[in-house]
């Protein structure tokens, strides 16, 4: 059974398990300083270079995993000790480098930053080279490397770079918490705070659900996750943590699309509200384009608004693949539907605290939304759902010309030729993760089949338009 | 006057939706829209007896077949003021 892609994903896990399993003892202040030594027992270091380096990186990663240091407004952290100051020279000759005649990469380089030693032997540059990389594409040996941190190459958008002490450092005026470099970090040096411990106390108060309900509201790219079980039995396993029931945040989409393609119309360009780090990327870095993003509110913060409507005392869990949720909440349109955000990787931990075996049990059901809120959750299936929505609503003379942008980015590109007017498209559909919400860094695993394990998903829904799905709510 | 159906995902796969529609069409046929409040609610917690319908604190099991029945057996008495 496998339900990472990383070992750093399962050390990060274990340290969630074991946080969520002496938080629901009521034990974790007591034994909190124990827990280092708990997931690294013995003398044999395993993974540093000794074992008393690996736990103190561990209780780094407790901190995080019971909310993370308050004073850093960031949902992403970077754990200074864990960081490997990773070498970042750029693109370098390596030994692989035959000395051979005919140069390529010379004539590729159009700064000249590349010269030969009398073995004939390349050599880059420093202060002419402007890591363009073309030298390294036409290397018949490919002995030109980029030696870039996998946390710089993960942000896109230039948000993390090296710091004074050498470790890596998150500029949180860019930072828009993806989480990109969260799953790339080879050490797992960087990491998203959690928020599990806040999930159990808002369970266990709620005794049982008698004092108030405490509803989980689930992204539709669940149906990639938890591959080892059906999705049925995840539902159940989500109920027997304590949950009252389970909604599909997907009904919130079919909300969102439905109201999107009407302010479409009304606006005439428009960008996607959905993804909570395209949003923010857009305040940061193209602040003339705010107001034209959707003022819909994201399908989480929807649904639930929704739901608080007809049970204004309960509690609502947003569970999903996303870190950037973890700071949606925190805006104050947001903060009054959502109490809390897990992601998939949390929801398992919590899982396994509980010994719960989701496998051995009876499926459950799940089924709110429709075959178009459900594929919200790759990339295409916000702007598809929209075009639905505007043939549902009967609006034909309107020409829809929509642009799906996979991953941050495709989603700069198409922002700079909006805020040049020259955008061939009046519908910016934007997902800072690449493939969508699938490739979330709060997944368990990404893989190909991701997409069409959505896409199935969608197809089984009983509703099969928007309006079939959210007929009721409108009203 | 409140009816609460129960829109979660047990009962929309029973036919709440169906349920919801039908009674949006009597409660308009019979002229009572501004007597009778339809509401939604995720789970009554009463899932193997859906569609689960609450009216005046009592539960109610329905299917789309019996929504009609249930309008002019049980919703209509109610309406009548009780002496």
């Amino acid at each position: 059974m496998r339900k990472f892609d990383t070992k750093v994903q399962l050390l990060k896990y274990k340290v969630l398990r074991t946080v969520a399993e002496e938080a629901y003892k009521d034990t974790l202040l007591k034994n909190i300083v124990d827990i280092p030594k708990k997931i690294v027992p013995g003398t044999e270091a395993t993974m540093r270079c000794c074992v008393y380096k690996e736990r103190a990186i561990l209780s780094e990663r407790v901190k995080l995993a019971m909310g993370g240091d308050s004073t850093n407004p960031n949902i992403i952290e970077v754990i200074d000790i864990a960081c490997d100051e990773c070498p970042m020279g750029g693109y370098e000759v390596t030994n692989a480098c035959r000395g051979c005649i005919a140069h390529r990469c010379e004539e590729a380089c159009k700064r000249g930053a590349i010269s030969f030693d009398h073995n004939q032997r390349a050599h880059i540059d420093k202060t002419k080279c402007v890591e363009c990389g073309a030298c390294a594409k036409v290397c018949p040996y490919s002995a030109i490397t980029n030696y870039k941190r996998p946390c710089e190459n993960a942000c896109k958008i230039k948000a993390i770079h090296m710091g004074a002490n050498k470790a890596a450092e998150i500029d949180n005026e860019k930072c828009i918490a993806c989480g990109a470099c969260v799953y790339q970090c080879p050490f797992g040096a960087i990491m998203d705070k959690s928020f599990i411990i806040n999930a159990i106390d808002i369970l266990k108060k709620s005794d049982d659900n008698k004092a108030y309900k405490v509803y989980a509201v689930v992204a539709p790219s669940i149906s990639s996750q938890f591959m080892y079980a059906k999705l049925g039995q995840v539902i159940s396993g989500i109920k027997a943590l304590g949950f009252y029931t389970v909604v599909e945040a997907a009904l919130g989409a079919d909300m969102v699309a439905y109201h999107e393609a009407a302010e479409l119309v009304e606006k005439g360009f428009l960008t996607s509200s959905c993804c909570p780090a395209f949003v923010d990327y857009i305040g940061k870095q193209f602040p003339a384009l705010k107001e034209h993003v959707s003022h819909n509110l994201s399908p989480m913060a929807t649904i639930a608004k929704y739901i608080k409507s007809t049970d204004p005392d309960c509690k609502i869990i947003f569970i999903g693949p996303c870190t950037a949720k973890k700071a949606e909440i925190k805006k104050p349109e947001v903060r009054p539907y959502i109490d809390c955000v897990l992601t998939f990787e949390e929801l398992q931990a919590l899982f396994d605290s509980r010994n719960l075996d989701i496998t051995s049990m009876d499926e459950d059901v799940l089924d709110n939304a429709s075959y178009y809120g459900r594929i919200f959750a790759r990339s295409g299936g916000l702007a598809d759902a929209v075009k639905q929505a505007l043939a549902e609503q009967n609006i034909t003379d309107f020409e829809y010309k929509p642009v799906s942008c996979d991953g941050i980015e495709a989603c700069r590109v198409a922002l700079l030729k909006a805020s040049k007017n020259v955008l061939d498209g009046n519908f910016i559909e934007g997902m800072a993760c690449t493939g969508g919400c699938i490739g979330g860094a709060g997944c368990l695993t990404h893989g190909e089949k991701s997409k069409s394990d959505v896409d199935k998903y969608g197809r089984e829904a009983l509703e099969k338009t928007i309006t079939d799905a959210i007929g009721f709510i409108k009203t | 006057m409140k009816i609460t159906i129960c829109i979660g995902s047990s009962c929309h796969l029973k036919g709440s939706r169906q349920v919801v529609e039908k009674l949006q069409e009597l409660v308009k046929k019979n002229n009572l829209t501004d007597k009778i409040d339809l509401a939604a609610a995720f789970c009554m917690g009463n899932c193997q007896n859906g569609v689960c319908v609450t009216m005046n604190e009592k539960m109610y099991s329905l299917s789309p077949e019996t929504t009609e029945d249930f309008f002019n057996n049980d919703v209509l008495p109610s309406l009548v003021a009780p002496f």
